[in-house]
């Protein structure tokens, strides 16, 4: 008999249902009970960079928003460091008031999301790879959906940085790293990135296999 | 822990697909284009960290954190288990979300219009943070059965729905549990997602009897496996720094 190898299997996911929000943003469920809830504001007054809002919407098979979906988003810094022991960037700073996670729900009427947060940094690739282009880290999870979604934020008013991204640069045929491109709208409060997520159809988001 | 290494490539076998057409909702939300594979960066190796004093000293109590006029109605249990990485290594550290139905199968939702009635003593949420070996325990009372709309008679198996944070972005995973003996559990369009019989049942949590508290509450075991980092033997290293 051969040797055998005793690696565990990962948890098999399961879909996080209608009710999601009890459970990771009860107050949209309809009542408060964490004295310390998470939520969509991932940067604070203090923090270093330009404020910003990222806002969308999340589109059906066909093209319906989806008005249940739970989204949580990961980025760097303004100087593109991650809060993370695993980032050893040493020549960028850590911001002390940025933890940079955040979540939100769409919107039960209008179908939106929002988090209110700063514009990232170029981060370190890969080795021998060129800097990732600012971007943000995107995860959704809803009724309907079996396994959480990746996928990735960049902004469209960084061309030459997104030119040079090893990530977006791969994904064929390139038209659909149109996909992951938020649009810059100035608006009388403040910048905000509009970035709607098509689960399936014509325009389907570029999803990872992280 | 902090992973120095890349994650274990996940093995989509062990998971539901995204389309599954017997569970109805998935045809419109489901991607049918193949995903593209990336090799971890910083971006999927890091993620969220979460500190023990971010959160209530009952936020992982569903019998006390609601509680307004009394306890809720049901039956006690604890669940408790152990976050392990896929090389059994305890993740110390991980946020564990938990929500569930009332005794009776309602959520406490605006969204929930099922007739049975909500129960003033019960949320339905909790959350802990893993102790150094990944051990995790909550104490709660039983989830109903309900009905949902996906075939006219389609009734959800009593369950738990679980959010997990690991060290790494890309570890993020949601899950559900079930309890051991639930006559309705094979015949569930949600777990019947899941191709492999094997990987079923590790999401059904047997009885442990020996957690429970005598004269107080049952318990039911359930460990959850995230995905672990890579040996590096003879690699590059993976940052350039």
């Amino acid at each position: 008999m051969i040797g055998k190898l005793d690696y565990l299997h990962e948890t098999p996911s399961q879909t996080a249902g209608p009710y999601v929000h009890i459970g990771l943003i009860p107050h949209q469920a309809g009542f408060d009970i964490y004295e310390n809830p998470f939520g969509h504001v991932v940067a604070g007054r203090n923090t270093a960079g330009e404020h910003i809002r990222i806002e969308g919407r999340v589109l059906d098979g066909l093209g319906a928003p989806c008005r249940d979906i739970l989204l949580e988003i990961w980025q760097a810094n303004a100087a593109g460091r991650y809060n993370h022991p695993a980032d050893q960037q040493s020549d960028k700073g850590l911001d002390a008031s940025f933890r940079g996670w955040g979540r939100s729900g769409t919107d039960f009427d209008t179908g939106l999301y929002t988090f209110e947060t700063i514009k990232p940094g170029p981060v370190i690739g890969r080795r021998g790879y060129k800097p990732m282009a600012p971007h943000v880290n995107i995860w959704l999870a809803a009724r309907g959906i079996n396994i959480g979604l990746a996928t990735r934020m960049y902004f469209e008013d960084e061309a030459a940085l997104n030119e040079q991204d090893p990530v977006l640069r791969m994904i064929e045929p390139p038209i659909r790293r149109q996909t992951l491109l938020a649009r810059r709208d100035k608006r009388d409060d403040g910048i905000v990135y509009v970035f709607d997520i098509r689960l399936q159809g014509d325009q389907e988001t570029v999803f990872f296999d992280v | 822990m902090v992973p120095q290494n890349e994650f274990i490539q996940r093995d989509r076998g062990q998971h539901p697909p995204a389309l599954t057409p017997d569970y109805k909702t998935s045809v419109f939300r489901s991607p049918r284009l193949p995903l593209w594979s990336l090799q971890n960066s910083l971006s999927e190796l890091t993620g969220p960290v979460f500190g023990h004093g971010e959160l209530g000293p009952l936020d992982h109590d569903l019998i006390l954190n609601y509680a307004k006029s009394g306890e809720p109605i049901g039956e006690r249990i604890i669940v408790h288990g152990r976050v392990m990485d896929e090389n059994g290594r305890g993740v110390p550290n991980a946020l564990v979300e938990v929500w569930q139905a009332n005794a009776g199968g309602r959520y406490r939702h605006k969204n929930d219009t099922y007739l049975a009635p909500i129960d003033p003593n019960f949320g339905g949420c909790g959350r802990m943070i893993t102790d150094e070996t990944g051990a995790y325990a909550f104490r709660t009372v039983k989830p109903g059965a309900y009905p949902f709309r996906n075939h006219v008679n389609s009734w959800r198996p009593a369950h738990i729905h679980f959010s997990l944070s690991g060290s790494g972005f890309a570890q993020r995973l949601i899950t559900q549990m079930y309890f051991e003996g639930d006559p309705l559990i094979p015949m569930d369009s949600i777990l019947g997602t899941i191709p492999d019989p094997a990987a079923r049942q590790r999401l059904v949590a047997p009885l442990d009897l020996n957690a429970a508290v005598p004269i107080d509450s049952l318990a039911y075991r359930f460990d959850i496996v995230l995905r672990g980092t890579r040996s590096t033997l003879f690699e590059n290293k993976l940052h350039g720094n």
